[in-house]
């Protein structure tokens, strides 16, 4: 392969070629240079995501013939109550994963930044949690919140407190799991964060403090304003990520009921709109319709990132 | 002399606040231990253990006796080594390319990419299936390893990197000493941006490691398949009777990450933030 590209470059750089008919061809050492990521891209993303649309107008069982549908994949979605829950426990357990994890990381990041010392090693610890595979820590919470071992209720036994059946209840369920991702997420956010603040020049907290502005004052006036892109960045990220959760629900719960390794749990309290997009196409083989609801998957998601974009940028704007 | 007491009194809060946090990062894994260290009627009993117990041994041979704990890390090896090694390989030279020279089409195909870059999986994930089926490729670790040989995320994250590391004298002049395209790539390029690779590295090794939902699907023989997955059967199968025996499983499988990350820290963790404050 080196050989066959090193000739060609060669004479075209001797060739003395004029602008108007130095085409294409002249750079199509870029071009195959550039070429391995594009002919992955059109068969494994663009053919695939295009195939999934024209896959939603119709019923298909990934065997036998395909049938037109017309709209009538869309119109069950819409219909569909089991979708909307999906959305409802979606956002539910995102809410209760993000806005914990936001806080306690914008705290840690303001904390370390104000700690000289042994920076690096908190640095290191807290980011572990998020190197770690989600399979792993997923079957380590489930056994945090087992109902009958569960170091959880151990310690609501030991100030005593009633147990709660967390794996078995819709919100103990949606709890599990979001602590779950609070836990990854927060030592990362606190990172990123930490770079934040770390670009906010020290002439802003000197004025401050000259102005007789007090820390809380001084957190609201300068550090918050200054670290809104990073905020931004932060909320789109956990916004995107957040909304498309699977691993997370999908092995914590994986036990927890007879039915589907997709089903969320007793209830399907925490079934996702990704479980059940899994659920629909590779336990029900109904590749039609689970074509739709991914489209639909698609559908929230931009929203949100648009609802998310507007909050900020209007903040922005006063 | 106050303000210093006061001073010394705010850093010893401080740090202790911090400490609970890292005690709160780092407990899942002591639990882990624990857990790993018990036998399943052991783990029943109350009050919970806290300790590390004597039963590791056994739970790693039922663990060996229940999967193949070793082939299916071998997979994972396999997916995640020759994933990186492609992604090094064909974003690098893609982002030297978008970094350095011009072509026709260049903005377009550039703008493109950061398009691809917001696709959710899940929109190609039927088709991609059903592509691989036709294709044979089901069951195997090529249906893991060939989508994720390159991509956009590296690509642009290279292409920013290689802007100001690589510098266009040094390009030219390397030229005018009668280097082709190629040979810049490997000669000039690639040595000022190695610790670049490094990041991009270490970062989709431990992205491949702990992949999950596709390989969930794609790797149709319950008998070969990778670490990931073998876990999430074993879970299925065993997690909840033999909770010693799944809970060695997931600590043994955090241990080769664990490794990477402690070389990598310092680098994965100063280019990750600096890429978020962009």
């Amino acid at each position: 392969m080196a050989t066959a590209l090193e000739k060609p470059t060669v004479t075209v750089e001797s060739a003395p070629a004029p602008p108007p008919r130095k085409g294409f061809r002249a750079y199509w050492h870029l071009y195959a240079a550039i070429s391995p990521f594009y002919l992955l891209f059109i068969c494994f993303g663009l053919v695939p995501v295009g195939f999934s649309l024209y896959l939603s107008f119709h019923r298909w069982d990934g065997l036998g013939p395909m049938e037109w549908a017309g709209l009538s994949q869309y119109q069950y979605l819409l219909g569909d109550s089991d979708f909307w829950s999906s959305i409802g426990n979606t956002i539910v357990i995102w809410a209760l994963a993000t806005f914990p994890m936001i806080f306690l990381a914008m705290v840690t990041a303001v904390l370390l930044n104000s700690a000289v010392r042994f920076k690096n090693a908190y640095r290191f610890a807290y980011f572990l949690p998020n190197v770690t595979s989600v399979v792993a820590i997923a079957i380590i919470f489930g056994s945090v919140f087992s109902t009958n071992f569960g170091l959880v209720n151990a310690l609501l036994q030991a100030v005593g407190l009633d147990q709660v059946a967390w794996l078995n209840t819709p919100w103990g369920i949606k709890v599990a799991v979001a602590t779950l991702m609070t836990w990854q997420w927060t030592g990362y956010n606190a990172i990123i964060f930490l770079a934040g603040l770390q670009t906010i020049p020290g002439e802003l907290y000197e004025a401050a403090r000259m102005d007789g502005a007090g820390p809380v004052q001084t957190f609201f006036r300068i550090t918050l304003p200054m670290m809104r892109p990073v905020l931004l960045f932060v909320l789109v990220i956990s916004t995107v990520t957040g909304l498309q959760s699977f691993s997370e629900p999908q092995v914590l719960l994986q036990n927890t009921s007879n039915d589907s390794t997709f089903s969320g749990g007793p209830g399907h309290a925490g079934r996702t709109m990704v479980l059940y997009f899994f659920q629909q196409t590779f336990d029900n083989n109904d590749f039609g319709y689970g074509a739709a609801v991914a489209w639909g998957i698609f559908l929230v998601v931009v929203l949100f990132s648009i609802i998310n974009w507007r909050l900020v940028q209007r903040r922005g704007e006063d | 002399m106050a303000t210093i007491k006061g001073s010394r009194r705010r850093a010893l809060a401080l740090h202790a606040t911090l400490v609970v946090g890292v005690l709160l990062s780092a407990f899942p894994f002591y639990w882990a231990v624990i857990m790993s260290t018990h036998t399943s009627s052991e783990i029943f009993s109350y009050p919970p253990k806290l300790l590390p117990g004597t039963h590791f041994l056994d739970n790693l041979r039922h663990l060996l006796d229940a999967i193949d704990f070793y082939g299916s890390m071998a997979n994972s090896l396999l997916v995640a080594g020759s994933v990186t090694f492609l992604v090094l390989f064909f974003d690098s030279l893609a982002a030297f390319v978008f970094a350095k020279f011009p072509f026709p089409g260049k903005r377009f195909l550039f703008a493109s990419l950061m398009i691809i870059f917001m696709v959710p999986a899940q929109l190609a994930a039927i088709p991609q299936f059903v592509i691989m089926a036709k294709l044979g490729w089901i069951g195997s670790m090529t249906s893991l390893i060939v989508p994720a040989a390159a991509n956009a995320f590296g690509i642009f994250w290279m292409r920013q990197y290689m802007k100001s590391a690589i510098h266009d004298e040094l390009l030219d002049a390397s030229r005018i000493d009668g280097a082709n395209f190629l040979r810049q790539y490997w000669h000039v390029a690639l040595p000022v941006v190695r610790p670049g690779l490094a990041f991009l590295g270490i970062f989709t090794f431990m992205g491949q490691w702990n992949d999950y939902a596709w390989p969930l699907i794609a790797l149709t023989n319950p008998d070969n398949v990778t670490l990931q997955v073998a876990l999430s059967q074993l879970n299925g199968t065993h997690g909840t009777t033999d909770y010693g025996m799944v809970m060695t499983g997931a600590l043994l499988a955090l241990i080769p990450l664990l490794i990477v990350f402690a070389v990598g820290a310092r680098q994965i963790i100063g280019d990750l933030a600096k890429g978020a404050i962009k």
